[in-house]
């Protein structure tokens, strides 16, 4: 019954996996919300994912819901902490002792081997969510019309993912 | 040395109270749809001028390496450079309040009215797009950070060891980062710095 723990440890595990994008950990995210503790189901993590987009500041306070949905306001505020505790430390520590790290030959190494991964976990992310997301001609088709016109001319994301949510209304509603 | 410097402190520029960097990032919390490093960029190095160019890049290199979303990585470290611990944390609550706050009410009311047929197809629209805005991401990121044509081999590896071979994330991220970390090695002999 009391969620909270799992939302502790679940939420602090997830935010180490948050290497280069919240997306990254979407693959674990999925396993441990929907098919581990059952907070809610797969089309709900992807439209809360999907609708987090639209909201200004960073990109998964989406979490906040799934937090409030498993325990209250109260799971809504460990939830928080939970996933951006961690990295926030980590990234206080870093902070303080980027300048000695300055001169580490493996400094470079690092920042440039976990660039392909780091991409390739957001990419693998990204394919988890297309199967759940991305169901026939009309979904795909919005898809990649956002990818290239985010390609092709300088717009404000939020707009276009706002944009989708127009188009759905009237290609899916009947 | 982590206490809180008040706004009288030495460098004019940079000088900055607890207070005034809650404000900042609160008000690029609130406002930066679509995306936050712009509206940090615009905030922090030119209206505030609180860090410059350089730095702010360098910051954002951090961040990316870093795990951790760029925008509460930002935060915190440029909280920690204007006032120490206290100037993290209030960046940090500054950034994440207003989307938590709207995301908690987006959850009530999506639990309430999530079913309605005019919410789910507008989700199923919302979220066909948000797959589209995150392959864009995947573009210009590998435009951008991928220096070697073998980055693509390790790209693909992590992406079939996640979807093909489930990996859990973290097995697919130390095993086939090692592998490219260690093919990035950096140079045994000490020559001339190379061009990049």
């Amino acid at each position: 019954m009391n969620q909270i723990p799992a939302l502790a440890r679940v939420f602090a595990y997830l935010s180490l996996l948050t290497v280069g994008g919240g997306m990254a950990a979407f693959p674990e995210m999925k396993i441990l919300t929907v098919d581990v503790h059952k907070w809610l189901t797969f089309p709900q993590l992807i439209h809360l994912y999907s609708v987090g987009q639209m909201a200004p500041g960073p990109n998964m306070m989406m979490i906040v819901s799934i937090g409030e949905w498993a325990g209250g306001l109260l799971g809504a505020i460990v939830t928080l902490i939970a996933f951006f505790g961690p990295t926030a430390l980590l990234a206080f520590v870093v902070a303080r002792s980027w300048k000695k790290l300055e001169k580490w030959p493996w400094r470079n190494s690092i920042q440039q081997g976990l660039a392909p991964v780091s991409i390739g976990l957001l990419l693998a992310g990204c394919f988890t969510m297309a199967k759940g997301a991305v169901t026939g001609l009309e979904t795909g088709a919005i898809a990649v019309g956002v990818l290239l016109m985010l390609l092709q001319y300088k717009i404000n994301p939020a707009l276009l993912v706002l944009a989708g949510a127009v188009i759905g209304v009237l290609s899916f509603t009947h | 040395m982590t206490a809180p410097q008040t706004a009288a402190a030495a460098t004019p520029k940079a000088a900055a109270s607890i207070w005034d960097i809650f404000l900042e990032f609160l008000t690029i919390g609130a406002t930066s749809f679509g995306g936050v490093v712009p509206y940090l960029r615009s905030s922090l190095v030119t209206k505030r001028q609180w860090i410059d160019d350089k730095e702010f890049v360098e910051m954002l290199s951090i961040s990316q390496s870093l795990p951790g979303l760029n925008a509460t990585n930002m935060a915190v470290l440029v909280g920690e450079k204007l006032c120490g611990l206290m100037g993290s944390i209030a960046a940090i609550l500054g950034i994440c309040l207003p989307g938590g706050i709207l995301m908690y009410a987006v959850g009530i009311f999506y639990h309430l009215h999530g079913d309605h047929p005019w919410t789910t197809a507008a989700l199923k629209g919302v979220a066909a797009a948000a797959v589209g805005l995150i392959m864009s991401t995947v573009v210009s990121l590998s435009k951008r950070a991928l220096s070697h044509k073998f980055d693509f081999f390790f790209m693909a590896a992590t992406v079939l060891a996640v979807n093909r071979l489930h990996w859990s994330v973290p097995r697919a991220l130390i095993v086939v980062g090692i592998l490219a970390i260690l093919f990035h090695h950096p140079p045994r002999a000490k020559r001339v710095s190379h061009s990049r």
